[in-house]
């Protein structure tokens, strides 16, 4: 079954200087119980895809393609039906815990307040709920009559996982749910994370620029480049085994503890993510791959079988070796 | 300061822990959310009295609302009419009941008008207050929130009247509307809501783009969810402070439009003591005691108002609570 099924989504920013593309094209499928992990560096349009999912995205904003969440496309749903899909469809465990509680409500009841909004609940059984929740992650149910300024970094990101799954959604988006968390605390929610995912059967798309994150938890990867998917497949594979130098470069900045090589020559990718409006011609990583050859500024590669399960759009992909003839996938 | 007794001795017995799911009796909804609240202000009003500041306004701003509540009882309104009072006119202080303020012009006791003017005084107050408040904040929250073509239409209509020189505006509509105690309440509400207004837009236009209020749009909820959960107790301690200022500008404002002989006619507040000690030549013929007293009860008024006002804020905004 599919949960979240992305098809050919492009999303255009309209700004003063003309419009910013910053999704391209992706075509995505997260299916029950999997989780999916989406990385990239900054600006390559991870967030933008999980506000488009739930339609939170500024006016501004315009949205091509198709989002089908549980069957239902999202771009067609009226504001009400909207805004009934919204948390019981998909949540969002938010980036910043700190500053997405409000700071002068206690937490039970932000964490009832989804259920109220979808009268999934009277107020009674909303607060028993929220109480049963803060155990599920870790926290004493008596912790619902705190207020946000009583609780940590950690123990606040654990209360938005709790809100998250206030309504039983059918998927939970994470957007960068670590970062601003000390390492230690990073692993405790995860930890924490991966065991609700697992206990619940959840589906997740997990987003973060931190691929080592994202490979403890996720089933599959998907690489994000200049606001297109780059490279897909099993996460063990893309990581260990990239096909994409882009992925490459990623996997290799992380040093392995011990080994003497990443001692030695510490590795990284040079250069900056492309500016959106002016992404460069054929395929948008030719000016800082190491791999580059005459054809990558001329032929822009589509996501190439590359082998069980596994796409990456690189013109260097076995079997489609230059000169492709794969245009704008 | 000497917290942890307090809230030792803060819940109530009956209040179950904060355990969901108690297996009590059980319990209707309602029921809990009351218990909650009761518990909530037994916490603040704990709070609250081991505040000095706030403990010393409210004592003050009491004094002044009994007086102004038990005015009928301690003396009759008729004897206070420029027709039936028996005194000698501008009589100095003395020791002898009535006449510890000295008497007026028309040898009224200036200690009974003054207790008959509270009544006024602080009516205008916080009618015009409460007037204030409740269209400054739909205006700036509107405005704010909404953004776009309401937040442009809205600020003009404020900002017409933030520039009108509220002092002439108020003249001119208290000549046409007649100076009844109700009509000087509405041009005082009228005349200074555009500031609160825009604090509140301005307060609104921050609190709007936090975090929570679009995890609240996240959650399904829709605009008037969002202003009522979100946004306004956000702007809350803000529109708080401004009511404070504003109680103080309010009865200022009445005492400035009565000197100006705009005041009614018909009911004695300070504003119109000061008047009439002031038209009679007071202040050179040297009748402090007709002048200073009301002056001073202003200034008390206002400075618990304020003091008041403060200590609520720090209490009921938990980021101003000490720890």
């Amino acid at each position: 079954m599919t949960v979240l099924s992305l098809r050919d989504l492009r999303i255009t920013y309209s700004t003063q200087g003309g419009p910013v593309p910053a999704v391209r094209g992706v075509n995505l499928e997260v299916g029950t119980g999997e989780v999916l992990g989406l990385a990239g560096e900054s600006g390559c349009g991870k967030s933008t895809i999980a506000g488009a999912v739930l339609r939170l995205l500024p006016k501004s904003a315009k949205i091509e393609g198709e989002i089908l969440l549980d069957g239902q496309d999202v771009l067609a749903l009226k504001p009400g039906k909207l805004r009934a899909l919204r948390w019981a469809g998909a949540s969002i465990v938010f980036q910043g815990a700190m500053h997405s509680l409000n700071p002068v409500q206690r937490v039970g009841d932000q964490i009832a307040e989804a259920m109220i909004v979808h009268r999934q609940a009277q107020e009674k059984e909303a607060r028993t709920r929220a109480g049963d929740l803060l155990q599920m992650v870790g926290l004493p149910a008596r912790r619902i009559d705190d207020y946000p300024h009583e609780l940590s970094g950690g123990q606040k990101q654990r209360v938005m996982i709790a809100m998250a799954l206030a309504c039983n959604p059918s998927l939970v988006i994470a957007d960068e749910p670590t970062t601003a968390l000390d390492v230690i605390v990073q692993a405790q929610v995860l930890r924490l994370m991966k065991s609700l995912q697992r206990d619940l059967g959840l589906s997740m798309v997990f987003i973060t620029h931190d691929l080592s994150v994202l490979v403890e938890v996720s089933d599959r990867l998907a690489i994000m480049y200049a606001g297109k998917i780059i490279e897909e497949g099993p996460a063990e594979q893309v990581f260990h085994d990239p096909k994409h130098p882009y992925t490459e470069a990623l996997s290799a900045a992380f040093p392995e503890i011990g080994d003497a090589r990443f001692r030695h020559r510490p590795s990284g990718l040079g250069g900056d993510p492309p500016d959106p409006m002016n992404i460069p011609s054929g395929c948008p990583f030719h000016p800082r791959c190491p791999k580059a050859f005459d054809d990558c500024p001329t032929h822009e590669p589509a996501l190439y079988e590359a082998g069980e399960g596994r796409r990456a759009a690189c013109l260097l992909v076995e079997g489609v070796r230059a000169p492709a003839t794969g245009g704008a996938g | 300061m000497g917290l942890t007794p307090l809230e030792a001795q803060v819940g109530p017995p009956e209040q179950p822990e904060g355990t969901p799911g108690d297996p009590q009796a059980p319990r209707s909804a309602r029921a809990i959310v009351w218990g909650r609240r009761r518990h909530a202000l037994a916490y603040n009003w704990s709070l609250y009295r081991h505040n000095t500041q706030g403990m010393i306004g409210l004592v003050i701003l009491s004094v002044f609302i009994a007086l102004a509540l038990l005015a009928p009882l301690i003396v009759d309104q008729a004897e206070i009419t420029p027709a039936d009072t028996t005194g000698v006119p501008l009589q100095a202080p003395s020791a002898d009941y009535p006449y510890w303020l000295g008497t007026d012009n028309f040898g009224r006791p200036v200690l009974w008008l003054l207790i008959w003017g509270a009544r006024i005084s602080l009516t205008v107050g916080l009618v015009a207050t409460v007037g204030t408040m409740v269209l400054g904040s739909i205006v700036g929250i509107a405005a704010g929130y909404f953004g776009g073509r309401i937040d442009t239409a809205l600020n003009a209509f404020t900002n017409w009247f933030l520039v009108i020189p509220w002092l002439v505006l108020a003249i001119v509509l208290v000549a046409i509307l007649g100076p009844s105690l109700g009509i000087i309440i509405l041009v005082i509400a009228l005349t200074s809501w555009a500031g609160t207004a825009r604090l509140v837009r301005a307060q609104t236009l921050t609190v709007k783009e936090r975090l929570y209020v679009e995890r609240g749009k996240a959650l399904g909820a829709g605009n008037w969810h969002l202003i009522t959960r979100h946004i306004l107790p956000n702007v809350f301690p803000v529109i708080f402070a401004n009511t404070v200022l504003t109680v103080s500008l309010a009865i200022l404002s009445e005492t400035t439009l009565a000197l100006l002989g705009l005041g009614d006619p018909n009911s004695v507040s300070w504003g119109t003591i000061i008047e009439e000690a002031f038209n009679s030549g007071a202040l050179t013929a040297g009748y402090w005691w007709w002048l200073i007293p009301p002056g001073i009860c202003i200034v008390l008024v206002t400075l618990s108002f304020t003091m008041c006002g403060y200590a609520l804020d720090e209490i009921l905004n938990p980021k101003l609570r000490e720890r």
